[in-house]
């Protein structure tokens, strides 16, 4: 597989270095970290990714809308969200706006990956 | 008011995020309803408004020696005020934000407001329920007002 991408996107300081210190695919390489949608709009024209984890609950611009902003930019881009909102409304409207894949806060080291792997493997 | 079955979510979101996040189960212990005053704070607490379907507030509050074992435990190396901050606003986010899988989107949740220190305000008009939080020698709470 060709090395990817990976833009992080979490109004958290914390949750944005534990997502770059836990993910484990080879296959990725972090190339920025946002705090919200507005700021992963500039960092997503500075170093054009090919997959980004995306938080929903920000300041500013939220993720739902970066998504779709995202995706008009980059239809192939792969999104997966990573969000404490466990309601399925949420996930489908971010599944109708363009994501790829839903992963709920809180998560293990292993579910994250396993996120990833599958997101990548399913876009292949 | 909170009804038996709305507060259970908050225990289990509270479980949850214990077990997944610490990877160390708390003990929580029996809910309890304050009516007269506002719950006491720790160290820092982080605050989400709800509007929508419900209306109120949900707050996580936390000795920073608490919170400074908890980030041990996600192997984050760096306990600055700021990260205190970001962690109780991480946690009350996480708690409110899986509350959704039972009270719907409708339950409309801020980003977290984070004060260290100070008493948090609840509305005269709603009552706020205390859980218990038992981790590790630790104690925190988390706090529902809603109406």
């Amino acid at each position: 597989m060709n090395a990817c991408k990976l833009l992080i996107v979490d109004d958290s300081n914390i949750m944005r270095r534990r997502i770059e210190r836990s993910q484990q695919i080879d296959a990725l390489t972090v190339v920025g970290t946002a705090a919200n949608g507005l700021e992963a709009l500039e960092l997503f024209k500075q170093t054009n990714p090919d997959v980004v984890t995306m938080d929903i609950t920000m300041p500013q611009m939220d993720g739902i809308e970066c998504i779709e902003q995202l995706v008009a930019l980059k239809p192939q881009i792969r999104i997966l969200v990573i969000s404490a909102l466990a309601d399925k409304a949420t996930a489908v409207e971010a599944m109708e706006k363009g994501a790829n894949g839903f992963l709920n806060k809180p998560f293990t080291d292993r579910q994250l990956n396993e996120a990833i792997a599958e997101l990548l493997r399913r876009s292949a | 008011m909170l009804q038996e079955q709305e507060l259970k979510t908050f225990v289990e979101g509270t479980t949850n995020y214990f077990e997944v996040a610490a990877q160390q189960a708390a003990s929580i212990g029996s809910p309890y309803l304050v009516t007269k005053g506002t719950p006491g704070v720790h160290d820092y607490t982080g605050v989400i408004n709800i509007s929508g379907k419900r209306e109120g507030v949900v707050y996580f509050t936390a000795p920073r020696a608490m919170l400074t074992v908890l980030l041990m435990k996600m192997q984050e190396t760096d306990f600055s005020h700021e990260t205190m901050k970001d962690l109780v606003g991480e946690v009350a986010n996480t708690i409110s934000g899986n509350a959704r899988r039972d009270f719907g989107r409708d339950f409309v949740i801020s980003v977290p407001n984070v004060v260290s220190g100070d008493k948090v305000e609840v509305p005269a008009d709603m009552r706020p329920f205390v859980i218990p939080i038992n981790w590790r020698s630790h104690s925190a709470k988390l706090v529902v007002a809603l109406k």
